[in-house]
């Protein structure tokens, strides 16, 4: 196949772009700019889009032996990830960048983009596999569960699965440096990528005061009454229990959690531990990795952070929100966090959480 | 078959050059020596200085030989500007970054005030603004730049109707383009200094030129053994100056040849992408350079595939990232960003046949078909 290598400049998708040269692809090296200015998100750290980053991608393309162009995608991004993630937070909502990236960009802009100049599909250095069975093409956890990226990648369709190649989902981490190294890949012991891309020094609260303003607002108990005060509510998590400094102590002296953020009111719920459990989430926007699931309740997992743990539950679709009835009781859900639910390693598909009881 | 149509990036190295090379480097002698093979390298160096003056129409002693074709332009851009003791650069809205640069440097460090001379749809400056400029602020103005011709349209600028209307103010050429390809005279030209780049030739890289007037002597970029004029110290690069020079006296790009084998180019295309047009078609263009935007495209995809069909062409324009911008000179000529951004230059050489044409015309249609439906999201 005629494949393009979305490649960040990091050892994974170097790897990966290595493995489908040698699987017989013909394949061609993509690197995303995702900032017009390679300055303006991270300067210096690793992230998906400084110059050197960038540089480091086409030395991976060079001893790989494939051409290499640069992609700009600064529009996309901005528009698809950045403004949708300060927009969250705006609304309380808690988001997943990754997730809307794979969603909009990898998987979308450039897979598009690959389709109509000729080419079949996209290869990353995701860590997840996919299977071919009576159901088609099929997305699953990688064997490195410290690695697994099913998570970020449950808002692909069937449709984006079919044209997507993930080499990596086989192996674990530690492999893949020893075999970067064999290769002779000078990414071989470059530092994993975390935090947010786009969000320098990775200061997620300072980032968001920036743009979203600091606008002081009250920290309430759950009857209403004023117990302290916050500089912009959206710079908090639900389920977050340091840095509220409350004056007014809980009346059985016990610790008080971020309970729910109200973006119209600029407040901050704060409560007891036992209050943020929830048996019951409740998502919309729901996309499908595979066949679309009914009313009928199943048996399976549900997943709500990218390393989080599988939670057993039953799960169906009332036609317009996929609910998932947890087995026991969970702690700290925020509206905007993804559902994404499993039926063993196989990722059924996902959606936003909405609501939770 | 492989097809390079980026000769105004870098040309093929002709073999008299690589020949003159190989046995210059072969030579031991720093030319600033007194000894015997000091003062053959030198021999080597002051030969070649005659025939970059011959070909240009300046004195020998009026040739300092660079780095660079951007280090001739910033020598000649910051060294104007200082000597002067002015503060007003006017250049025009198309140059070259190694010109645009170097006068926003000035603007930013040395409170130098920057005027560009805008350009019609055609991409030729606008005389009229710069007769009311002069006329108004000429007591001000430091220097004028204007490119001989642009690099990314190929269209030739009318810099004896500058150096007339700049009077006593000095002219900067940039004519890296120009150089070899189309009628150059700097004496006739009246102009004060010209930028030269060995590589766009048929020369080696790492060698320009900058031509400067006798007796008129700028600040230095670098200083150390006083080489150039003490404008341009460091050990002559006798190797690459001499091949650069050979490249120069063996009049192998034919001007009217290429020139057709560009009509060729652009018959074949207007029949084949008929929507296609050429920027600056109009006005009087260098032989070998053909801009053409395809409307409903963006460069970078269509760079791509006519890489993969082996058609090396360009987008013009690169940032250090390898971001594709849209170029300043088609934004000046009047394009959109979209537009300025649907755009490839192709650029034909002393070297280039109409087999080359005919296959980069043969892939055209397919490209240009794919590029549009990956423009559709």
């Amino acid at each position: 196949m005629k494949i393009i290598a979305a490649m960040s400049g990091g050892v994974d998708s170097a790897v990966a772009a290595a493995r489908a040269v040698e699987a017989g692809h013909e394949v061609i090296g993509v690197h995303l700019a995702l900032a017009s200015n390679p300055q303006k998100y991270r300067s210096g750290a690793r992230g998906c889009c400084t110059i050197e980053d960038s540089h480091d991608a086409r030395r991976a393309a060079d001893k790989i032996g494939i051409p290499f162009y640069i992609w700009d995608m600064a529009e996309e991004f901005h528009d698809g990830v950045v403004e949708n993630f300060l927009a969250e937070y705006a609304a309380g909502r808690t988001p997943n960048p990754c997730l809307r990236c794979n969603e909009k960009i990898k998987f979308a802009a450039v897979l598009d983009r690959a389709k109509a100049m000729g080419f079949d599909g996209v290869v990353t250095g995701h860590y997840a596999r996919t299977e071919i069975g009576p159901m088609g093409k099929t997305l699953h956890r990688a064997v490195d569960p410290l690695k697994d990226q099913s998570y970020v990648l449950a808002v692909l369709t069937t449709e984006q699965i079919n044209g997507a190649i993930f080499p990596l989902g086989d192996t674990e981490k530690v492999d893949i440096r020893i075999e970067a190294e064999a290769r002779g890949l000078a990414v071989a012991q470059k530092p994993d990528s975390h935090d947010i891309c786009f969000v320098p020094s990775g200061d997620n609260a300072g980032w968001l005061r920036d743009r979203l303003g600091s606008e002081v607002g009250p920290i309430v108990d759950q009857s209403g009454r004023k117990i302290g005060e916050h500089n912009g509510a959206y710079t908090y998590t639900i389920g977050q229990r340091k840095g509220l400094g409350l004056s007014v102590a809980a009346p059985d002296g016990s610790p008080r959690f971020v309970l729910k953020i109200e973006p119209v009111t600029n407040t901050v719920v704060v409560g007891a531990r036992e209050d943020l459990a929830v048996n019951k989430l409740f998502g919309e926007k729901t996309i499908w990795c595979g066949p679309a699931v009914g009313a009928d309740p199943l048996r399976g997992f549900v997943q709500v952070r990218a390393h989080g743990a599988p939670l057993d539950c039953t799960y169906f679709f009332d036609g317009q929100r996929l609910i998932a009835e947890l087995d026991e009781p969970l702690l700290g859900i925020a509206n905007g966090q993804a559902m994404v639910i499993y039926d063993g390693d196989r990722v059924v598909g996902s959606a936003t959480i909405c609501e939770s009881a | 078959m492989s097809v390079y149509l980026d000769h105004a990036a870098t040309t093929p190295i002709f073999d008299v050059a690589l020949d003159a090379m190989q046995i210059a480097l072969r030579k031991v002698g720093n030319p600033s020596s007194l000894h015997t093979e000091g003062r053959s390298t030198r021999k080597d160096v002051e030969d070649a200085r005659e025939i970059i003056a011959k070909a240009v129409g300046c004195l020998p002693s009026e040739v300092i030989f660079t780095g660079s074709g951007t280090e001739a332009d910033n020598a000649a851009i910051k060294g104007l500007f200082w000597k002067s003791g002015k503060k007003v650069i006017v250049i025009s809205s198309i140059e070259h970054h190694a010109v645009l640069d170097p006068a926003r440097w000035l603007v930013e460090h040395e409170g130098a005030e920057l005027i560009e001379i805008p350009v019609n749809k055609s991409g030729v400056i606008d005389l009229d603004f710069l007769k009311e400029l002069i006329s108004k602020r000429g007591s001000e103005i430091a220097l004028i730049s204007v490119m001989h011709s642009n690099n990314e349209t190929g269209v030739i600028q009318p810099i004896g109707d500058v150096v007339k209307l700049a009077g006593d103010i000095p002219v900067h050429t940039d004519a890296v383009q120009s150089f070899t390809k189309a009628p150059l005279s700097y004496k006739e030209l009246g102009l004060t200094s010209m930028a030269l780049s060995g590589h766009k030739v048929g020369g080696p890289h790492g060698i320009g030129a900058l031509i400067l007037r006798r007796a008129y002597e700028i600040p230095a970029l670098l200083h150390g053994g006083g080489q150039e004029r003490e404008i341009r110290s460091g050990t002559l690069n006798a190797p690459s100056i001499v091949a650069f020079a050979a490249a120069v006296a063996s009049h192998q790009y034919r001007a009217e040849e290429v020139e057709k084998l560009r009509e060729r180019f652009e018959t074949g295309l207007a029949a084949s992408v008929p929507d296609a047009y050429i920027n600056g078609v109009s006005a009087d263009r260098l032989p070998g350079i053909v801009n053409v935007t395809f409307p409903g495209t963006q460069s970078d995809s269509l760079l791509l595939l006519m890489d993969s069909e082996n058609v090396s062409c360009s987008t013009g324009a690169a940032c250090s990232a390898g971001v594709h911008r849209p170029s300043h000179v088609l934004l000046a000529m009047g394009h959109t960003e979209i537009t300025a951004q649907s755009s490839l230059r192709f650029s034909l050489g002393a070297n280039s046949t109409e087999a080359d044409v005919d296959f980069a015309l043969s892939v055209l249609p397919t490209v240009i078909a794919r590029g549009r439906a990956a423009n559709q999201k």
